[in-house]
């Protein structure tokens, strides 16, 4: 393979055939402003380390990559370390993101930012910025899942933001991302839309993907340095995909690095009850790109099923959908049982208590490393933390707070 | 010259403006479109605007989303609205049709396909929101061949440096969004829209619509002497969510009133 991953995607946002602008006329200046002012920014030593500052001294990067040795063991195969963006402040990788579009938001002099969010994360993550920036904050999330997360709920309003439950559609993060859209359609002289994941108009997918490409480059230093070698595999859970895109993307150029994408498969993928577009999906538009997508034979998007809010989503990243095509990247899926086991092991074997999002990540890492030898080595994108999940958990293992 | 071409240049020439009426199709219920669709021709329209149903609407506001869901419930697809262009034709080879929506349905069907289906039925345009000048390789040479025109958006933040384009690739006319905003949504500024079109017009030779948060017959008044058409759209699905549950004539009713009032207050600017 001879691709330069480096020159993806191209100036007008293209991934081979996905990406692209296709946004209404009224953000096609605010889109192009946002390209121009962030190709001028993303090279410019000074934005650089003002980002790599905040990320030391605020969020707590390097994040640990840790080496989950009773876990691995009782697996009988490779070793599994994993990246621990669930210590970052806020708990997720989110905030990687939030961090670099706050500032640029900060350079184009918005007063206003708004976000969409699903299991809540990117909202606490933008919340958190809008506070230390002062700046007002809306996020929309959907009616549904503003009551199976709801503790990241309480801690946006705590922050100060405005939380506003969608109830359109499936009231879910697909209908919060409309909801967010129109606002910005309407306020988009004083706003900064601050999209949590590497899809939507260009240059989003290029610049979420840049801002959270800190995962792999910090995790690609540290196997080299604990195993003296490049791993053997990657896995990371694909909602959206940013968590994915971040750990994989200083990677990619490494052929003898495995990637492997996992989608949440739901109630089972036979069962069209999931939100696995790369798995089962075909390419379309939504959202201000084209890409795989949940979506009937008419090109109406289909309702999606997952135990988390997270992954709850019936698009992916541009990027993603250029990695299936070319075969870069393996996409596969893992249901909400065995993401539920996953979450059970992870905690039980190392007192880690993950994300449901991450969850799908230990589940498949469960299923590929015994195929594996013992000299070899996974690295997991840990991307979240389960505090969010406890609502959800206490349901299903029937247990009261 | 394509019917579009034809009917505005006529207009023109007789010192008229035209009024373009908005309506989803299927909406409240798949058998009433066809029937709305002469009433507004009878009621003074000149062109007819028909939505197609996508699951996610994100540049409309909740009376065109809510429009959309109650048509979706009755699963209408694109093939369904052609069907009903089809059957419209049949008592009215005149009326310029305009569909109206999102990409993705249309990507769905192919662009080839759906040109020469569209085309074929007798639609005469399309307008497809989330489609700028810039993703339209391969959308555009599929209508240009089938014979359609191409409708795009212009808005208040469109830069001059994108006019040259949008005149261009787009024939037929083109649409001012007279706000920022969703379908539906605040009221006009009359001075800003004003502005607005004479800026337009240094750059773009084709008829200009205005559209967008036209409620009432004064908006109307208003607009039809900036513009060559005046499209209406939320203050029309609104009278049909609230006549939902209704028989097919009180919601023609409702409608037709209010068409009434929006092709008087055309004429009374057009006699100035």
């Amino acid at each position: 393979m001879t691709i330069d991953f480096s020159k993806f995607p191209d100036e007008h946002g293209h991934f081979g055939p996905y990406g692209g602008i296709f946004a209404p006329e009224t953000l096609m200046a605010a889109l192009e402003q946002l390209s121009q002012e962030y190709q001028s920014v993303k090279n410019d030593p000074q934005f650089l380390s003002e980002i790599s500052d905040d990320l030391r001294d605020y969020v707590g990067r390097p994040t640990p990559l840790y080496y989950a040795k009773r876990w691995s063991e009782s697996l009988g195969g490779a070793k599994i370390y994993l990246k621990r963006e669930d210590l970052n402040h806020t708990g997720a990788h989110k905030v990687n993101n939030t961090i670099g579009q706050a500032l640029l938001a900060k350079r184009l002099g918005k007063k206003r930012i708004i976000a969409e969010t699903g299991a809540g994360q990117h909202g606490v993550a933008s919340a958190t910025v809008a506070a230390r920036l002062g700046l007002e904050c809306v996020v929309y999330m959907g009616a549904d899942d503003v009551v199976r997360q709801a503790p990241n709920v309480a801690r946006m309003k705590m922050l100060g933001a405005t939380v506003v439950a969608v109830e359109s559609g499936s009231r879910t993060l697909k209908d919060a991302l409309n909801e967010a859209m129109r606002d910005w359609v309407t306020n988009v002289d004083d706003t900064f839309y601050i999209i949590g994941t590497v899809a939507g108009p260009h240059p989003y997918p290029a610049m979420v993907r840049d801002f959270q490409a800190v995962i792999g480059l910090e995790a690609r230093e540290q196997i080299l340095e604990k195993e003296g070698k490049l791993p053997d595999a990657l896995i990371a859970c694909v909602g959206g995909g940013s968590n994915a895109i971040g750990l994989f993307h200083k990677f990619l150029p490494d052929e003898s690095v495995q990637i492997y994408g996992v989608e949440p498969a739901g109630y089972g993928l036979e069962t069209g009850k999931h939100a696995a577009p790369l798995c089962c999906g075909k390419p379309g538009v939504l959202h201000g790109n084209r890409t795989y997508l949940m979506q009937d034979e008419h090109g109406q998007i289909l309702g999606t099923h997952s135990i988390s809010a997270g992954l709850d989503y019936p698009g992916v990243g541009p990027e993603h959908a250029w990695l299936k095509d070319i075969g870069r990247v393996n996409y596969v899926a893992i249901t909400d049982e065995e993401a539920l086991q996953g979450f059970r092991d992870l905690t039980r074997f190392e007192g880690i208590i993950p994300a449901l999002e991450s969850s799908h990540a230990i589940a498949y890492a469960t299923k590929l490393a015994p195929t594996m030898r013992k000299d070899q080595t996974i690295i997991v994108n840990l991307s979240g933390r389960g505090d969010k999940d406890m609502n959800t958990i206490a349901q299903i293992e029937g247990f009261k707070f | 010259m394509s019917r579009i071409q034809q009917k505005l240049a006529s207009l023109k020439a007789a010192g008229k403006t035209a009024l373009i009426p908005y309506i989803t199709a299927g909406d409240p219920r798949p058998n009433a479109t066809v029937a709305l669709m002469h009433l507004l021709v009878e009621k003074g329209a000149d062109m007819i605007e028909l939505g197609v149903p996508f699951s996610d609407p994100m540049a409309d506001g909740p009376v065109i989303q809510k429009a959309v869901e109650r048509a979706l419930e009755h699963n209408v697809s694109l093939d369904d609205v052609l069907e009903y262009v089809r059957a419209f034709r049949e008592k009215d080879s005149n009326t310029p049709i305009i569909l109206m929506g999102y990409l993705n349905p249309i990507e769905a069907m192919g662009y080839e396909a759906f040109a020469a289906a569209a085309s074929s039925v007798g639609v005469d345009a399309v307008l497809t929101v989330d489609m700028p000048p810039e993703e339209s390789v391969g959308y555009l040479p599929a209508l240009r061949n089938a014979g359609l025109d191409r409708v795009f958006l212009v808005s208040p933040t469109t830069p001059q440096s994108r006019l040259a384009a949008v005149n261009e690739k787009g024939s037929g006319f083109v649409y001012y969004v007279s706000l920022k905003g969703v379908t539906g949504s605040k009221e006009l500024d009359v001075a800003d829209v004003t502005a607005q079109i004479n800026r337009l017009k240094d750059k773009i030779n084709l008829p200009i619509g205005i559209g967008f948060g036209i409620r009432d017959g004064e908006a109307a008044f208003q607009m039809a002497q900036l513009g060559d058409a005046v499209i209406v759209g939320s203050a029309l699905v609104s009278l049909i969510e609230a006549n939902a549950h209704q028989d097919l004539y009180t919601i023609e009713l409702a409608v037709g009133e209010k068409m009434t009032e929006f092709r008087a207050a055309i004429d009374r600017a057009d006699a100035l």
